[in-house]
């Protein structure tokens, strides 16, 4: 069972209390937007056979999104952090790259 | 290789099997093959085969990482029907189950083809109206289904409850040639076929990269070294997104776990396959006799094949209720597969920005009772540049909303 800590309540939550939204971080473009950005937006995916940043809803729980970095592979988990942000803090990095010899983050 | 046949039997009989011969061959790969399909499941072997049958393409390599059918052909759990909505859909899996009818006789392999019948409940009202609706365009698309009554669905499978408690069985669809074959056999003939026609099926040999000169491919790298094509397919189900990486494009797709298991064997209480949406179960009795059950899929992406426990737990607490006599089985084995979703739920068969690169995948949750119309209509895209089973399919259509929208009438169950 995976378990992730929400960064709002400091809970460790179950996956049970967890709602998945998916891969994180996505750009939704303005009106002007091409098709291509668009397609995108809604349906590209890296869907990455290792490190991927995700969003989760504390469902059951304070009913937040947060986000989480974790391997799909080894399902490791890196860390938790709030929805606030458009791309993963600093310390999520650091976690990774202690982690995961050679990753770096792809566009 | 020989023809298996009852006289073939009789004459090995003779002479202690010592005359049977390995039923595929183990070639190392060639420098050059004219079309390299990744991934040896049911579909990659499929196209293979029909791109030497119908196409007279047979300098033709599979190229597997792990061993044949090792992949979610040899994972699920077998269902095969052809009742879906929308017209693009009911061609390609009409087509397929069309072929399983004789595939055992065209492959000279049994695949244990049973056509014994497939039950989709409705337990709500709003399934009722869904799946009427789907018996009315399967009338004009020419598969045969028929939404029956609860009285009937007693009659066709009697160990199950119809009258709830929480979702009391108001309905079915039924489709009375749809049912279940082999998985493993499936792979193991069209393998066979395969090497039979001079073709290479070379297994534990991994893509590692893919290799283009101005944007066209003209071959691969693996783990048993470099291999040179004219045309590439790209059949690794779960796996898609990072081998369409090597190609430098990216899919609209994600890979999550699909968990599936099976009962200990008891003796035969259910001769038709149900499957049940609303409450996301679906099982059938085996030869063997004991009972599959297919549950759902993780809402992550995941690529461990191993899915979570609470899963299992959710569908055989539906599956119980439906059917309470299965409450006293001991389950002896569970697994999980990884599945290729896409954004509209439907299948990918598609050329690709790569010239002379394919893609076949997207079948997720559902794509065993497609391998052989898939396989035919990907082998005349690949052989051709185009196929009207596979028009529909293309990755365009996510940028063109062309949807082919099959999550309604499909669910996530198959
Ligand atoms: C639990 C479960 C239950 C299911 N139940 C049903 C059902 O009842 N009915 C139904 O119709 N469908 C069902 N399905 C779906 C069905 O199994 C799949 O859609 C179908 O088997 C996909 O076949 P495939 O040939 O595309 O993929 P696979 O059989 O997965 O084959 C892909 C192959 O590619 C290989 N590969 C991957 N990467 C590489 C690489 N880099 N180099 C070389 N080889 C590589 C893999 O090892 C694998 O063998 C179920 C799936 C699961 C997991
Ligand atoms: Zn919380």
């Amino acid at each position: 069972m995976l378990i992730l800590s929400c960064p709002y309540c400091g809970v460790a939550c179950d996956e049970t209390e967890l709602q998945p939204g998916g891969e994180a971080h996505l750009t939704r473009f303005g009106p002007d937007a091409s098709d291509a950005d668009f397609e995108g937006y809604l349906f590209r995916r890296k869907n990455p056979r290792g490190v991927h940043f995700e969003r989760w809803r504390h469902a059951y729980g304070c009913g937040k999104w947060f986000h989480a970095a974790r391997h799909t592979v080894t399902l490791e988990v890196f860390g938790t952090y709030p929805a606030q942000v458009t791309e993963p803090p600093p310390d999520i990095l650091d976690a990774i790259a202690a982690k995961v010899p050679g990753w770096e983050p792809s566009s | 290789m020989g023809r298996y046949s009852v006289f073939a039997i009789a004459r090995e009989a003779f002479r202690d099997h010592s005359g049977w011969t390995r039923a595929w061959g183990n070639p190392a790969p060639k420098k050059r093959y004219d079309a390299i399909i990744i991934g040896a499941g049911g579909h990659g072997l499929a196209t293979a085969y029909y791109l030497g049958k119908n196409h007279g393409l047979k300098n033709v390599a599979i190229l597997e990482k792990g061993w044949l059918g090792g992949g979610n052909t040899g994972r699920n759990t077998t269902i095969i029907r052809s009742n879906y909505l929308q017209d693009p859909s009911a061609a390609i899996y009409e087509k397929a189950r069309g072929l399983y009818e004789d595939l055992s006789q065209e492959l000279n392999y049994n695949v244990m083809f049973s056509p014994r019948g497939v039950l989709m409940l409705a337990q709500t009202e709003h399934e009722i109206r869904g799946y009427k609706r789907t018996a009315y365009a399967n009338a004009l698309q020419g598969v045969s289904t028929e939404f029956v009554g609860p009285k009937r669905v007693k009659e066709l499978c009697p160990i199950m409850e119809i009258r709830g408690p929480r979702y009391p069985v108001l309905g079915a669809l039924w489709q009375p040639r749809g049912g279940t074959a082999r998985h493993d056999a499936v792979a193991w003939g069209y393998a066979r076929k395969c090497s039979e026609m001079g073709m290479d099926v070379i297994q534990q040999c991994e893509v590692t990269g893919v290799r283009t000169e101005r944007g066209k491919v003209v071959g691969v790298s693996t783990t048993k070294g470099d291999i040179e094509c004219a045309k590439l397919g790209i059949v690794v189900a779960g796996h898609s997104g990072h081998v369409a990486d090597m190609a430098g494009f990216r899919l609209p797709i994600d890979s999550v776990a699909l968990q599936a298991l099976v009962s200990e064997p008891v003796k035969p209480c259910m001769d038709v396959v149900v499957m049940a949406n609303t409450v996301h179960g679906y099982m059938s009795q085996s030869d063997k006799g004991e009972m599959v059950i297919g549950g759902g899929t993780d809402g992550f992406n995941n690529y461990t094949q191993r899915g979570s426990f609470h899963h299992i737990e959710e569908t055989v607490r539906a599956l119980c209720e439906t059917f309470p006599m299965i409450s006293r089985l001991k389950m002896l084995r569970q697994w999980g597969g990884i599945v290729d979703i896409t954004g509209d739920r439907s299948p990918i068969l598609s050329k690709t920005p790569v010239e002379g690169v394919f893609i076949n995948c997207g079948w997720g949750t559902g794509g065993f009772k497609a391998i052989p119309g898939s396989g035919w209509g990907f082998a005349e895209l690949m052989a051709k540049g185009e196929s009207p089973l596979t028009a529909e399919f293309g990755l365009d259509r996510f940028r063109e909303g062309r949807f082919i929208d099959e999550s309604v009438a499909a669910g996530v169950a198959h």
